[in-house]
Protein backbone atom coordinates (compact mmCIF):
# COMPACT_ATOMS: atom_id res chain seq x y z
CA UNK A 1 0.00 0.00 0.00
CA UNK A 2 2.66 2.49 1.04
CA UNK A 3 4.54 1.46 -2.22
CA UNK A 4 1.71 2.49 -4.19
CA UNK A 5 1.32 5.82 -2.42
CA UNK A 6 5.30 6.38 -3.04
CA UNK A 7 4.57 5.51 -6.53
CA UNK A 8 1.87 8.14 -6.99
CA UNK A 9 3.90 11.01 -5.43
CA UNK A 10 6.55 10.04 -7.17
CA UNK A 11 4.81 11.04 -10.08
CA UNK A 12 3.27 13.66 -9.02
CA UNK A 13 6.83 15.12 -8.15
CA UNK A 14 8.47 14.21 -11.36
CA UNK A 15 5.40 15.89 -13.48
CA UNK A 16 5.57 19.09 -11.47
CA UNK A 17 9.10 19.61 -11.94
CA UNK A 18 8.07 18.97 -15.75
CA UNK A 19 5.51 21.63 -15.58
CA UNK A 20 7.90 24.13 -14.24
CA UNK A 21 11.12 23.72 -15.69
CA UNK A 22 9.90 22.13 -18.96
CA UNK A 23 13.34 19.79 -17.54
CA UNK A 24 15.37 18.22 -21.01
CA UNK A 25 17.82 15.05 -20.83
CA UNK A 26 20.79 15.81 -22.95
CA UNK A 27 22.66 12.14 -23.05
CA UNK A 28 26.18 12.87 -24.52
CA UNK A 29 26.76 9.72 -23.68
CA UNK A 30 24.33 6.01 -24.26
CA UNK A 31 24.07 5.79 -20.14
CA UNK A 32 20.22 6.06 -20.69
CA UNK A 33 21.12 2.30 -21.68
CA UNK A 34 18.16 0.25 -18.73
CA UNK A 35 20.64 -3.22 -19.07
CA UNK A 36 23.65 -1.02 -18.24
CA UNK A 37 26.24 -1.95 -15.14
CA UNK A 38 24.93 0.96 -12.00
CA UNK A 39 25.86 4.39 -12.40
CA UNK A 40 27.06 6.88 -10.19
CA UNK A 41 25.46 10.05 -11.22
CA UNK A 42 27.62 13.26 -10.02
CA UNK A 43 26.09 16.57 -10.34
CA UNK A 44 26.56 20.51 -9.64
CA UNK A 45 24.37 21.50 -6.59
CA UNK A 46 22.52 24.65 -6.06
CA UNK A 47 18.84 23.71 -5.37
CA UNK A 48 17.22 21.24 -2.93
CA UNK A 49 15.47 20.21 -6.38
CA UNK A 50 18.62 18.86 -7.80
CA UNK A 51 18.36 15.56 -7.53
CA UNK A 52 14.94 15.79 -8.62
CA UNK A 53 15.32 17.38 -11.93
CA UNK A 54 18.17 14.26 -12.71
CA UNK A 55 15.96 11.89 -11.56
CA UNK A 56 12.61 13.11 -13.39
CA UNK A 57 15.01 12.92 -16.85
CA UNK A 58 15.60 9.48 -16.49
CA UNK A 59 13.86 6.72 -18.28
CA UNK A 60 10.68 5.43 -15.48
CA UNK A 61 12.79 2.49 -15.66
CA UNK A 62 16.33 3.45 -14.72
CA UNK A 63 14.67 6.07 -12.16
CA UNK A 64 13.34 2.52 -9.82
CA UNK A 65 16.68 1.71 -9.26
CA UNK A 66 18.44 5.42 -9.14
CA UNK A 67 18.56 6.82 -5.83
CA UNK A 68 19.54 10.22 -4.46
CA UNK A 69 22.47 9.99 -1.71
CA UNK A 70 21.13 12.73 0.63
CA UNK A 71 21.87 14.05 4.48
CA UNK A 72 20.10 12.16 6.85
CA UNK A 73 20.04 15.38 8.84
CA UNK A 74 17.96 16.63 6.47
CA UNK A 75 15.65 13.60 5.29
CA UNK A 76 14.82 12.24 8.62
CA UNK A 77 13.75 15.75 10.03
CA UNK A 78 10.09 15.31 10.65
CA UNK A 79 7.68 13.00 8.85
CA UNK A 80 6.72 14.46 5.37
CA UNK A 81 10.95 14.93 4.85
CA UNK A 82 10.88 10.94 5.88
CA UNK A 83 7.99 9.78 3.83
CA UNK A 84 9.63 11.24 0.60
CA UNK A 85 13.18 10.48 1.98
CA UNK A 86 12.49 6.61 2.32
CA UNK A 87 9.28 6.00 0.39
CA UNK A 88 9.61 8.30 -3.06
CA UNK A 89 12.80 8.92 -3.56
CA UNK A 90 14.24 6.12 -1.91
CA UNK A 91 17.04 8.11 -0.90
CA UNK A 92 20.40 6.76 1.12
CA UNK A 93 21.02 8.78 3.30
CA UNK A 94 24.45 9.70 4.71
CA UNK A 95 25.30 10.96 8.30
CA UNK A 96 27.50 14.64 7.46
CA UNK A 97 28.41 14.90 10.92
CA UNK A 98 31.64 13.06 11.16
CA UNK A 99 31.19 12.81 15.04
CA UNK A 100 28.16 10.90 14.56
CA UNK A 101 29.54 8.08 12.26
CA UNK A 102 30.16 4.65 13.21
CA UNK A 103 32.22 2.89 10.67
CA UNK A 104 32.58 3.95 6.64
CA UNK A 105 29.99 6.26 5.50
CA UNK A 106 30.61 5.14 2.46
CA UNK A 107 29.32 1.54 3.31
CA UNK A 108 25.14 1.96 2.80
CA UNK A 109 26.33 3.79 -0.88
CA UNK A 110 28.96 0.67 -1.94
CA UNK A 111 26.03 -1.65 -1.00
CA UNK A 112 23.50 0.06 -2.86
CA UNK A 113 25.34 -0.15 -5.83
CA UNK A 114 26.36 -4.04 -4.83
CA UNK A 115 22.31 -4.42 -5.34
CA UNK A 116 23.04 -3.36 -9.09
CA UNK A 117 21.63 0.31 -8.08
CA UNK A 118 22.82 3.62 -9.18
CA UNK A 119 23.30 6.85 -7.12
CA UNK A 120 22.47 10.13 -7.86
CA UNK A 121 25.56 12.59 -5.19
CA UNK A 122 26.74 15.75 -5.43
CA UNK A 123 30.53 16.14 -5.04
CA UNK A 124 30.27 19.32 -3.82
CA UNK A 125 28.96 18.23 -0.54
CA UNK A 126 26.13 20.86 0.20
CA UNK A 127 24.21 23.44 -2.16
CA UNK A 128 26.74 25.90 -3.76
CA UNK A 129 25.47 29.57 -2.58
CA UNK A 130 28.32 31.26 -3.92
CA UNK A 131 29.11 32.93 -7.35
CA UNK A 132 31.35 30.11 -8.26
CA UNK A 133 30.68 27.88 -10.79
CA UNK A 134 31.58 24.84 -8.62
CA UNK A 135 32.60 24.43 -4.91
CA UNK A 136 35.61 22.00 -3.95
CA UNK A 137 34.75 18.59 -4.27
CA UNK A 138 34.63 15.90 -1.62
CA UNK A 139 36.84 13.09 -1.62
CA UNK A 140 34.19 10.42 -1.55
CA UNK A 141 33.17 9.98 -5.12
CA UNK A 142 36.57 9.04 -5.46
CA UNK A 143 36.63 6.57 -2.41
CA UNK A 144 33.59 5.06 -3.80
CA UNK A 145 34.31 4.53 -7.89
CA UNK A 146 37.52 2.89 -6.32
CA UNK A 147 35.53 0.34 -3.81
CA UNK A 148 32.99 -0.13 -6.65
CA UNK A 149 34.77 -0.34 -10.02
CA UNK A 150 31.90 -2.28 -11.51
CA UNK A 151 29.64 1.05 -11.71
CA UNK A 152 30.36 3.92 -14.24
CA UNK A 153 30.68 7.46 -12.95
CA UNK A 154 28.51 9.64 -14.92
CA UNK A 155 29.31 13.58 -14.79
CA UNK A 156 25.81 15.81 -14.93
CA UNK A 157 25.25 19.02 -15.08
CA UNK A 158 22.19 21.07 -13.64
CA UNK A 159 21.33 24.17 -15.78
CA UNK A 160 18.98 27.21 -14.60
CA UNK A 161 17.28 25.19 -12.01
CA UNK A 162 19.37 28.23 -9.34
CA UNK A 163 17.01 30.73 -11.51
CA UNK A 164 14.31 29.08 -10.98
CA UNK A 165 14.40 29.10 -7.03
CA UNK A 166 17.45 30.79 -5.83
CA UNK A 167 17.79 30.76 -2.51
CA UNK A 168 15.38 32.23 0.20
CA UNK A 169 13.18 33.19 -2.67
CA UNK A 170 9.32 31.47 -2.05
CA UNK A 171 7.70 31.12 -5.54
CA UNK A 172 9.59 29.56 -8.13
CA UNK A 173 10.18 31.35 -11.42
CA UNK A 174 9.38 28.88 -14.12
CA UNK A 175 12.87 28.35 -16.46
CA UNK A 176 12.94 26.05 -18.87
CA UNK A 177 16.13 23.74 -17.00
CA UNK A 178 18.39 21.18 -18.68
CA UNK A 179 20.12 18.02 -17.49
CA UNK A 180 23.18 17.46 -19.07
CA UNK A 181 24.72 13.67 -18.98
CA UNK A 182 28.50 13.23 -20.61
CA UNK A 183 30.33 10.16 -21.08
CA UNK A 184 31.43 7.83 -18.38
CA UNK A 185 34.39 8.87 -16.07
CA UNK A 186 36.13 5.79 -14.56
CA UNK A 187 39.32 6.20 -12.24
CA UNK A 188 42.31 5.06 -14.26
CA UNK A 189 44.75 2.88 -13.51
CA UNK A 190 46.72 4.33 -10.44
CA UNK A 191 45.18 7.65 -10.10
CA UNK A 192 45.16 9.51 -7.21
CA UNK A 193 42.43 11.26 -5.41
CA UNK A 194 43.10 14.69 -6.26
CA UNK A 195 44.25 14.14 -10.13
CA UNK A 196 40.82 12.38 -10.48
CA UNK A 197 38.34 14.54 -8.62
CA UNK A 198 40.28 17.09 -10.88
CA UNK A 199 39.33 15.26 -13.79
CA UNK A 200 35.73 15.26 -12.40
CA UNK A 201 35.14 18.43 -12.05
CA UNK A 202 36.69 19.72 -15.61
CA UNK A 203 34.31 17.11 -17.27
CA UNK A 204 31.17 18.57 -14.88
CA UNK A 205 32.43 21.86 -16.02
CA UNK A 206 32.80 20.96 -20.03
CA UNK A 207 29.07 20.13 -20.23
CA UNK A 208 27.98 23.59 -18.61
CA UNK A 209 26.63 25.95 -21.42
CA UNK A 210 29.06 29.09 -21.84
CA UNK A 211 29.19 31.57 -19.08
CA UNK A 212 26.51 34.43 -18.72
CA UNK A 213 25.92 36.74 -16.20
CA UNK A 214 23.71 35.32 -14.22
CA UNK A 215 23.71 35.55 -10.50
CA UNK B 1 -20.72 28.83 -29.39
CA UNK B 2 -20.29 27.32 -32.24
CA UNK B 3 -18.13 28.63 -35.44
CA UNK B 4 -20.86 28.16 -38.41
CA UNK B 5 -21.32 25.61 -40.49
CA UNK B 6 -17.53 26.47 -42.15
CA UNK B 7 -15.54 25.47 -39.54
CA UNK B 8 -16.10 21.43 -40.16
CA UNK B 9 -15.13 22.20 -44.24
CA UNK B 10 -12.23 23.80 -42.91
CA UNK B 11 -11.03 21.42 -41.12
CA UNK B 12 -11.32 19.17 -43.13
CA UNK B 13 -9.37 21.01 -45.73
CA UNK B 14 -6.42 20.89 -43.03
CA UNK B 15 -6.71 17.41 -42.15
CA UNK B 16 -6.71 16.90 -46.44
CA UNK B 17 -3.27 18.82 -46.79
CA UNK B 18 -2.18 16.68 -43.78
CA UNK B 19 -2.71 13.42 -44.49
CA UNK B 20 -1.33 14.32 -48.19
CA UNK B 21 1.95 15.48 -46.60
CA UNK B 22 2.46 12.52 -43.94
CA UNK B 23 2.11 10.56 -47.14
CA UNK B 24 4.58 12.34 -49.47
CA UNK B 25 6.81 11.99 -46.54
CA UNK B 26 6.23 8.33 -45.98
CA UNK B 27 7.17 7.98 -50.03
CA UNK B 28 10.14 9.83 -49.41
CA UNK B 29 11.27 7.87 -47.06
CA UNK B 30 10.42 4.11 -48.90
CA UNK B 31 12.29 5.71 -52.23
CA UNK B 32 15.50 7.88 -50.48
CA UNK B 33 15.72 5.90 -47.37
CA UNK B 34 15.93 7.82 -43.93
CA UNK B 35 17.70 11.01 -44.65
CA UNK B 36 18.40 14.09 -42.09
CA UNK B 37 15.80 16.54 -44.24
CA UNK B 38 13.06 13.47 -44.76
CA UNK B 39 13.38 13.43 -41.00
CA UNK B 40 12.69 16.28 -39.72
CA UNK B 41 10.24 16.73 -42.55
CA UNK B 42 8.57 13.79 -40.88
CA UNK B 43 8.56 15.30 -37.59
CA UNK B 44 7.70 18.97 -38.34
CA UNK B 45 4.14 17.01 -40.33
CA UNK B 46 3.80 14.96 -36.68
CA UNK B 47 4.00 18.51 -34.61
CA UNK B 48 1.63 20.05 -37.43
CA UNK B 49 -0.90 17.26 -36.73
CA UNK B 50 -0.22 17.60 -33.04
CA UNK B 51 -1.10 21.53 -33.55
CA UNK B 52 -3.86 21.28 -35.52
CA UNK B 53 -5.63 18.66 -33.35
CA UNK B 54 -4.48 21.12 -30.34
CA UNK B 55 -6.56 23.93 -32.12
CA UNK B 56 -9.45 22.07 -33.41
CA UNK B 57 -10.11 21.01 -29.70
CA UNK B 58 -9.62 24.36 -28.25
CA UNK B 59 -12.58 25.46 -31.33
CA UNK B 60 -14.66 22.60 -29.90
CA UNK B 61 -14.47 24.01 -26.23
CA UNK B 62 -15.26 27.30 -27.71
CA UNK B 63 -14.19 31.02 -26.41
CA UNK B 64 -12.62 29.68 -22.81
CA UNK B 65 -11.21 26.78 -24.59
CA UNK B 66 -8.89 29.11 -27.21
CA UNK B 67 -7.82 31.75 -24.58
CA UNK B 68 -6.94 28.97 -22.60
CA UNK B 69 -4.79 27.16 -25.33
CA UNK B 70 -3.25 30.83 -25.93
CA UNK B 71 -2.54 31.35 -22.50
CA UNK B 72 -0.34 28.53 -22.28
CA UNK B 73 1.28 29.07 -25.37
CA UNK B 74 2.22 32.40 -24.02
CA UNK B 75 3.41 31.18 -20.60
CA UNK B 76 5.52 28.73 -23.20
CA UNK B 77 6.47 31.54 -24.81
CA UNK B 78 7.57 33.40 -22.01
CA UNK B 79 9.82 30.59 -20.21
CA UNK B 80 11.69 30.59 -23.39
CA UNK B 81 11.86 34.25 -23.79
CA UNK B 82 13.09 35.10 -20.47
CA UNK B 83 15.16 31.50 -19.88
CA UNK B 84 17.69 33.37 -22.71
CA UNK B 85 17.48 36.52 -21.11
CA UNK B 86 20.30 37.02 -18.50
CA UNK B 87 18.66 37.76 -15.25
CA UNK B 88 19.91 38.58 -11.93
CA UNK B 89 18.51 37.55 -8.71
CA UNK B 90 17.21 40.82 -7.86
CA UNK B 91 14.96 40.34 -11.05
CA UNK B 92 13.32 37.20 -8.94
CA UNK B 93 9.94 39.66 -7.64
CA UNK B 94 9.29 41.15 -11.26
CA UNK B 95 10.08 37.76 -13.03
CA UNK B 96 7.22 36.09 -10.58
CA UNK B 97 4.66 39.21 -10.99
CA UNK B 98 5.52 38.49 -14.85
CA UNK B 99 4.61 34.76 -14.91
CA UNK B 100 1.88 34.75 -12.05
CA UNK B 101 0.16 38.23 -12.18
CA UNK B 102 0.66 39.74 -15.34
CA UNK B 103 0.41 36.75 -17.71
CA UNK B 104 -3.12 35.50 -16.19
CA UNK B 105 -4.44 39.00 -15.90
CA UNK B 106 -4.20 40.01 -19.33
CA UNK B 107 -5.94 37.00 -20.34
CA UNK B 108 -8.70 36.89 -17.81
CA UNK B 109 -8.86 40.78 -19.09
CA UNK B 110 -9.61 39.60 -22.60
CA UNK B 111 -11.77 36.79 -21.33
CA UNK B 112 -13.97 39.24 -19.93
CA UNK B 113 -13.68 41.21 -23.10
CA UNK B 114 -12.36 44.42 -21.26
CA UNK B 115 -10.80 46.17 -24.71
CA UNK B 116 -9.87 49.42 -22.93
CA UNK B 117 -7.81 47.74 -20.09
CA UNK B 118 -6.36 44.77 -21.77
CA UNK B 119 -5.13 47.20 -24.85
CA UNK B 120 -3.15 49.02 -22.36
CA UNK B 121 -2.44 46.69 -19.29
CA UNK B 122 1.11 45.80 -20.52
CA UNK B 123 2.40 48.18 -22.06
CA UNK B 124 1.32 51.04 -19.83
CA UNK B 125 1.08 49.89 -16.31
CA UNK B 126 2.93 46.80 -16.49
CA UNK B 127 5.36 48.97 -17.97
CA UNK B 128 5.52 51.20 -15.09
CA UNK B 129 4.81 48.48 -12.27
CA UNK B 130 8.14 45.80 -13.17
CA UNK B 131 10.49 48.99 -13.03
CA UNK B 132 8.96 49.79 -9.69
CA UNK B 133 9.23 45.89 -8.26
CA UNK B 134 12.54 45.00 -10.04
CA UNK B 135 14.39 48.96 -8.18
CA UNK B 136 12.52 47.72 -4.65
CA UNK B 137 14.78 45.07 -4.51
CA UNK B 138 17.81 47.61 -5.02
CA UNK B 139 20.00 45.34 -7.44
CA UNK B 140 21.05 47.90 -9.89
CA UNK B 141 23.54 46.45 -11.89
CA UNK B 142 22.64 46.66 -15.85
CA UNK B 143 19.04 48.03 -14.52
CA UNK B 144 17.69 49.90 -17.74
CA UNK B 145 18.49 46.58 -19.52
CA UNK B 146 17.23 43.89 -17.82
CA UNK B 147 13.59 46.17 -16.89
CA UNK B 148 13.70 46.56 -20.52
CA UNK B 149 14.26 43.31 -21.45
CA UNK B 150 11.07 41.71 -19.35
CA UNK B 151 8.84 44.27 -20.89
CA UNK B 152 10.32 43.63 -24.25
CA UNK B 153 9.69 39.68 -23.09
CA UNK B 154 5.80 40.86 -21.94
CA UNK B 155 4.90 42.53 -24.58
CA UNK B 156 5.86 39.74 -27.24
CA UNK B 157 5.07 36.88 -25.55
CA UNK B 158 1.90 37.64 -23.66
CA UNK B 159 0.25 41.40 -25.23
CA UNK B 160 1.23 40.51 -28.58
CA UNK B 161 -0.01 36.80 -28.75
CA UNK B 162 -2.87 37.47 -26.80
CA UNK B 163 -4.14 39.58 -29.51
CA UNK B 164 -4.95 36.10 -31.38
CA UNK B 165 -8.22 35.40 -28.63
CA UNK B 166 -8.78 39.05 -28.19
CA UNK B 167 -10.17 38.69 -31.85
CA UNK B 168 -12.91 36.52 -30.56
CA UNK B 169 -14.58 39.70 -28.65
CA UNK B 170 -14.55 41.85 -32.02
CA UNK B 171 -18.42 42.92 -32.65
CA UNK B 172 -18.70 42.78 -36.48
CA UNK B 173 -21.93 43.24 -37.66
CA UNK B 174 -23.35 40.05 -39.64
CA UNK B 175 -20.73 37.52 -38.57
CA UNK B 176 -21.80 36.94 -34.94
CA UNK B 177 -20.82 33.16 -33.38
CA UNK B 178 -18.35 32.92 -36.39
CA UNK B 179 -15.70 34.43 -34.57
CA UNK B 180 -13.36 31.65 -33.94
CA UNK B 181 -13.28 31.37 -37.89
CA UNK B 182 -11.10 34.62 -37.62
CA UNK B 183 -8.36 33.15 -35.64
CA UNK B 184 -8.23 30.39 -38.18
CA UNK B 185 -7.82 32.44 -40.88
CA UNK B 186 -4.80 34.44 -39.06
CA UNK B 187 -3.13 31.57 -37.74
CA UNK B 188 -3.49 29.42 -41.19
CA UNK B 189 -2.36 32.50 -43.64
CA UNK B 190 0.51 33.09 -41.48
CA UNK B 191 1.28 29.58 -40.58
CA UNK B 192 1.32 28.48 -44.42
CA UNK B 193 3.48 31.41 -45.37
CA UNK B 194 6.00 30.15 -43.03
CA UNK B 195 5.89 26.71 -44.85
CA UNK B 196 5.64 28.09 -48.36
CA UNK B 197 8.07 30.66 -48.28
CA UNK B 198 10.59 27.44 -46.89
CA UNK B 199 9.17 25.50 -49.64
CA UNK B 200 9.59 28.85 -52.51
CA UNK B 201 12.96 29.26 -50.64
CA UNK B 202 14.18 25.25 -51.18
CA UNK B 203 13.23 25.11 -55.04
CA UNK B 204 14.38 28.61 -56.45
CA UNK B 205 16.06 30.50 -53.30
CA UNK B 206 19.35 32.15 -54.59
CA UNK B 207 19.70 35.73 -53.51
CA UNK B 208 19.92 35.73 -49.78
CA UNK B 209 17.77 38.51 -48.00
CA UNK B 210 19.57 39.09 -44.47
CA UNK B 211 22.19 36.26 -44.24
CA UNK B 212 23.64 37.89 -41.28
CA UNK B 213 20.25 37.24 -40.24
CA UNK B 214 18.77 34.26 -41.16
CA UNK B 215 20.34 32.42 -43.81
CA UNK B 216 17.60 30.39 -45.07
CA UNK B 217 15.63 33.31 -46.07
CA UNK B 218 16.13 34.20 -49.77
CA UNK B 219 14.33 36.55 -52.26
CA UNK B 220 12.36 33.91 -54.26
CA UNK B 221 11.58 32.40 -51.55
CA UNK B 222 9.85 35.43 -49.71
CA UNK B 223 8.13 36.40 -52.69
CA UNK B 224 7.10 33.38 -53.79
CA UNK B 225 5.65 32.64 -49.77
CA UNK B 226 3.97 36.13 -49.46
CA UNK B 227 2.48 35.99 -52.80
CA UNK B 228 1.02 31.81 -52.66
CA UNK B 229 -0.10 33.15 -49.04
CA UNK B 230 -1.99 36.07 -50.00
CA UNK B 231 -3.60 34.29 -53.05
CA UNK B 232 -4.47 30.87 -50.14
CA UNK B 233 -6.18 34.28 -47.86
CA UNK B 234 -8.38 35.59 -50.48
CA UNK B 235 -9.44 31.85 -50.94
CA UNK B 236 -10.21 31.83 -48.17
CA UNK B 237 -12.40 35.06 -47.73
CA UNK B 238 -15.77 32.76 -47.42
CA UNK B 239 -14.46 32.06 -43.27
CA UNK B 240 -14.34 35.79 -43.29
CA UNK B 241 -16.25 39.14 -43.16
CA UNK B 242 -13.90 40.13 -45.80
CA UNK B 243 -14.60 40.74 -49.44
CA UNK B 244 -11.93 38.88 -51.44
CA UNK B 245 -10.04 41.71 -52.01
CA UNK B 246 -9.95 42.46 -48.49
CA UNK B 247 -8.88 39.10 -47.46
CA UNK B 248 -6.38 39.16 -50.22
CA UNK B 249 -4.73 43.08 -48.91
CA UNK B 250 -5.49 41.25 -45.26
CA UNK B 251 -3.46 38.36 -46.57
CA UNK B 252 -0.50 40.50 -47.33
CA UNK B 253 -0.43 42.47 -44.51
CA UNK B 254 -0.29 39.60 -41.87
CA UNK B 255 2.49 37.67 -43.93
CA UNK B 256 4.88 40.89 -44.40
CA UNK B 257 4.15 41.69 -40.71
CA UNK B 258 4.92 37.43 -40.38
CA UNK B 259 8.07 38.02 -42.19
CA UNK B 260 9.66 40.71 -40.46
CA UNK B 261 8.61 39.22 -36.74
CA UNK B 262 10.50 36.10 -38.29
CA UNK B 263 13.86 38.20 -38.84
CA UNK B 264 13.71 40.28 -35.68
CA UNK B 265 13.02 36.97 -33.68
CA UNK B 266 16.15 35.53 -35.81
CA UNK B 267 18.36 39.08 -34.79
CA UNK B 268 17.55 38.16 -31.00
CA UNK B 269 18.33 34.63 -31.44
CA UNK B 270 21.97 35.61 -32.78
CA UNK B 271 22.90 38.25 -30.08
CA UNK B 272 22.37 35.23 -27.68
CA UNK B 273 24.01 32.53 -29.66
CA UNK B 274 21.09 29.96 -30.15
CA UNK B 275 20.00 28.43 -33.04
CA UNK B 276 16.16 27.59 -31.79
CA UNK B 277 14.46 29.03 -28.81
CA UNK B 278 13.67 25.73 -27.50
CA UNK B 279 13.08 22.28 -28.15
CA UNK B 280 9.62 21.60 -27.03
CA UNK B 281 8.00 20.71 -30.91
CA UNK B 282 10.02 17.88 -32.74
CA UNK B 283 11.31 19.79 -35.47
CA UNK B 284 10.30 23.38 -35.35
CA UNK B 285 12.27 24.36 -32.05
CA UNK B 286 10.55 25.92 -29.19
CA UNK B 287 7.40 27.97 -29.20
CA UNK B 288 8.34 30.86 -29.64
CA UNK B 289 10.49 29.33 -33.16
CA UNK B 290 6.97 28.66 -34.38
CA UNK B 291 4.69 31.30 -32.76
CA UNK B 292 7.21 34.25 -33.98
CA UNK B 293 4.95 35.30 -37.09
CA UNK B 294 1.87 35.02 -35.59
CA UNK B 295 3.24 37.50 -32.93
CA UNK B 296 4.01 40.29 -34.97
CA UNK B 297 1.01 39.87 -37.56
CA UNK B 298 -1.84 39.64 -34.29
CA UNK B 299 -2.16 43.01 -33.37
CA UNK B 300 -1.69 44.47 -36.71
CA UNK B 301 -4.48 41.77 -38.05
CA UNK B 302 -6.92 42.76 -34.84
CA UNK B 303 -6.74 46.55 -34.95
CA UNK B 304 -7.32 46.61 -38.71
CA UNK B 305 -10.47 44.36 -38.66
CA UNK B 306 -11.36 46.22 -35.57
CA UNK B 307 -11.36 49.88 -37.28
CA UNK B 308 -12.97 48.65 -40.26
CA UNK B 309 -15.35 45.76 -39.37
CA UNK B 310 -16.81 46.39 -36.02
CA UNK B 311 -19.76 48.73 -35.09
Amino acid sequence: MSGIIGHIAATLVTGLARAVTGVRGDWRDAAADPDGPPRIYFANHASHGDFVLVWTVLPRSLRRRTRPVAGADYWNAGPIRRFFGQRVFQAVLIDRRPEMRSGDPLAPLADAIGQGQSLILFPEGTRNLTEERLLPFKSGLYHLARMRPEALPVPVWIENLNRVMPKGELVPVPLLCTVTFGAPLPVAEGEDKNAYLARARAAMLALAPGTEAQS
Amino acid sequence: MNAGSEAPILFAGIAAVLVVATLAGWLLRRRFGRTATIENLEARVRAWWVMVGLIAGAFVLGHVGVIVLFALASFAALREFVTLTPTRRGDHWALAVAFFLVLPLQYWLVGIEWYGLYAIFIPVYVFLLLPIVAALRGDTTRFMARVAELQWGLMICVFCVSHVPALLTLPIPGFEGRHLLLVAFLVLVVQASDVLQYVWGKLLGRRKIAPALSPSKTVEGFVGGIASATALGAAMWWITPFAPWQAALMALVVTLMGFFGGLVMSAIKRDRGVKDWGRMIEGHGGMLDRLDSVIFAAPVFFHLTRYWWTV
